[in-house]
């Protein structure tokens, strides 16, 4: 066995250019695979840290704008909320929220720079439902300070940084839609993007939002609420819609609100990320497929030209068994070798994509072991037929070949 | 000879041995009932023109194939019916092959090529083994040279020793001297001649008259027929005719 796998190296070493060409398609179909993989799995990773950083085991429930017809009832109002979490127990937090956001947005002024952005009213439930526990600095406002109708907010770091550059912002006043609001805390960094970006608000009281700011009074633009775990959403779901249709009719069978579950985001993110893998797998497994045909021919070049060789080898005492194995060997030892060189070049190429895209480079070693263990297959399917033809000839017509 | 005490017993013995090819319409007769025997310790040369035969029967006497028609004793044992791994086996273990081209593998050692028949054969001590036969073919000092650095009468000598390093009972040479020149064909004739009187049975084909004189017995074949089987009266000794040469280190003017 080691006489065969050394002779088969010598077979490859000797012509180097041709086996490195040769390898070449296995290398690429190798590294593609991981690389492929390894930056599918990087972007589901990131589209579940940035959901993650939404809250976790969430619902939302908002009006369906424009829907039910006239006369249906599709607004949220503060006493749902009580209803909803006396009727619901697999609710940990909930909340009724109220947004600029719905409104138009807001300026916030402090000395002399302003920011356009949302301000979130909601009661203090909402840290817990956000995922904002961790400040930057001071405190989130309380359940006395929503009581009390306080004007006080809490700064997302964005707002914080746009507004004070670092500066203690504890304290200070600031000027929302043209109101008078003490900062009492900042969110730390969150690092979120785009239109829900946690980072980009100003929470306030849900009251003071309601009564001072927007004058929405009872009504609210959402209802946001925590699971007890992530298998009771669908469950809380389904609750959550029965008390709200028991007073409620939709004039036109119309769905009178939306929900959307996190459950449901990240399956789909799931779902996604797996097509996305599948396809991606199946681009690389075709490259594969062409650095096997490569190997084949090649290694049919091989045993026409070592042809006389093979005469010999069998004159003197070698077994067909014997020459299949060597030939074999030889394909078998070009693709592990494309492979292993095929994934240190993917594991670069991961890591180099991965940082360019800012998504987590992931090196799945079962994607790894695969791609390696699919071009030994390679070498041995496409190895065989030139293998078999190699054993297959006759001592004394291979002897005669010129 | 009679002082080596080798009982006579007929290393090959074929019977009415026939092989006939079908090219297209046709069907070559290339061998047509041969019938030989070769004793322990014999020297043949296998003489003849093209298409004679002396090919094929060298193939057969070879086991690198097999007849058509007749039976072939080798050592006493039939082998024209054997499958492919049997006759692999059997030329491993039983025959010893030099050919006119040497035939070593390009890109290994002189040690490694006579290795070559032994890792076939499963044997374990190989390395000492070919390293003995590289010295009895007096070869001891290059041991470690890949063929491309080796003249074409050391790469013939690597071929002898990787065809006895198996002690096989018959050693074929197919036009053994065929690309060396005269000096250098005296050299190996020299070597199978010492490998014969060491008992070893040795058939040559050749299409040299002085070659084949080097032998104690002709062979010729006609149209797949022996045509003429002799015993050679005073075969040359190529030790002597070594001697005759004039010494190597004279300039050789090429034309």
């Amino acid at each position: 066995m080691t006489d065969s796998l050394r002779s088969a190296i010598s077979a490859i070493a000797a012509n180097k250019l041709r086996s490195a060409l040769t390898m070449l398609g296995v290398v690429i179909g190798v590294g593609s695979v991981i690389a492929m993989i390894g930056i599918g799995e990087g972007t589901k990773q990131k589209s579940l840290e940035e959901l993650e950083i939404m809250g976790s085991n969430r619902i939302t429930v908002s009006p369906q704008r424009g829907r039910g017809g006239t006369g249906s009832d599709n607004a949220l109002r503060v006493e749902d909320v009580g209803k909803l979490k006396s009727r619901i127990p697999a609710i940990k937090e909930i909340t009724g929220v109220v947004s600029s956001r719905f409104s138009g947005q807001s300026t916030v002024k402090y000395g002399a720079f302003n920011k356009r952005t949302s301000v979130t009213g909601a009661e203090p439930q909402i840290q817990q439902i956000e995922n904002a526990r961790k400040m930057y600095a001071g405190r989130f406002y309380t359940q006395e300070d929503e009581a009390y109708m306080r004007r006080v907010a809490v700064l997302g770091w964005g707002v914080y940084e746009e507004l004070f550059a670092g500066e203690n912002a504890i304290g200070s006043t600031i000027k929302i839609n043209n109101q008078n609001f003490e900062v009492v805390g900042v969110v730390d960094y969150k690092g979120g993007s785009g239109w829900m970006n946690p980072d980009d608000q100003v929470y306030i009281p849900l009251k003071t939002a309601q009564d001072r700011l927007l004058g929405t009074k009872d009504r609210l633009h959402m209802i946001t609420m925590q699971g007890i775990s992530p298998d009771v959403l669908t469950v809380i779901q389904a609750d959550v819609e029965d008390v709200l249709y028991e007073t409620r009719k939709s004039a036109t069978g119309e769905e009178l609100f939306r929900v959307f579950n996190q459950a449901e985001s990240l399956e789909a993110i799931q779902t996604q990320s797996r097509l996305l893998s599948m396809l991606l797998a199946g681009i690389a497994s075709v490259s594969l497929l062409v650095g096997g045909i490569g190997i084949m021919n090649i290694m049919l070049v091989s045993v026409t030209e070592r042809t006389k060789e093979i005469g010999l080898r069998k004159a003197i005492g070698a077994k067909r068994s014997t020459i299949l194995s060597q030939f074999l060997y030889e394909s078998v030892v070009l693709c592990v070798m494309g492979g292993a060189i095929g994934t240190v070049l993917g594991i670069g190429a991961t890591n180099m994509v991965a940082a360019a895209m800012q998504v987590p480079a992931v090196i799945n070693t079962v994607a790894v072991f695969t791609a390696f263990m699919f071009s030994t297959g390679v070498g041995l399917f496409f190895g065989l037929y030139p293998a078999i033809r190699a054993s297959a000839l006759l001592p004394i017509e291979a002897l005669r070949y010129e | 000879m009679s002082e080596m005490n080798i009982p006579p017993k007929a290393v090959i013995d074929t019977r009415a041995l026939s092989k006939e090819y079908v090219m297209g319409e046709m069907v070559v007769r290339a061998l047509r009932e041969v019938s030989i025997s070769i004793m322990n310790g014999e020297f043949v040369a296998i003489m003849g023109p093209s298409g004679s035969g002396k090919s094929t029967f060298m193939n057969m006497i070879g086991c690198l194939d097999r007849p058509s028609g007749g039976e072939y004793y080798l050592d006493g044992r039939e082998v024209s019916r054997l499958g492919d791994n049997e006759l692999a086996e059997i030329r491993n273990k039983y025959i010893g092959f030099v050919f006119q081209t040497f035939n070593l593998l390009p890109r290994t050692t002189a040690v490694k090529n006579v290795e070559l028949p032994l890792l076939y054969g499963g044997v374990k001590n190989r390395t000492e083994l070919a390293k003995s036969a590289l010295e009895r073919v007096g070869l001891a000092q290059r041991m470690d040279h890949k063929p491309n650095e080796l003249s074409g009468g050391q790469q013939q000598r690597v071929a002898i020793a990787r065809a006895i390093v198996t002690d096989p009972v018959l050693v074929l040479g197919d036009e053994p001297t065929g690309n060396l020149d005269t000096r250098t064909s005296f050299e190996i004739m020299a070597l199978f001649q010492e490998l014969n009187r060491a008992g070893k049975t040795v058939v040559i084909v050749t299409h040299e008259e002085d070659i084949a004189h080097h032998c104690n017995r002709v062979i010729r074949f006609r149209d797949g027929r022996v045509e003429r089987d002799e015993k050679v009266e005073n075969p040359t000794d190529a030790r002597e005719e070594l001697a005759k040469l004039p010494p190597v280190e004279q300039p050789v003017a090429t034309a």
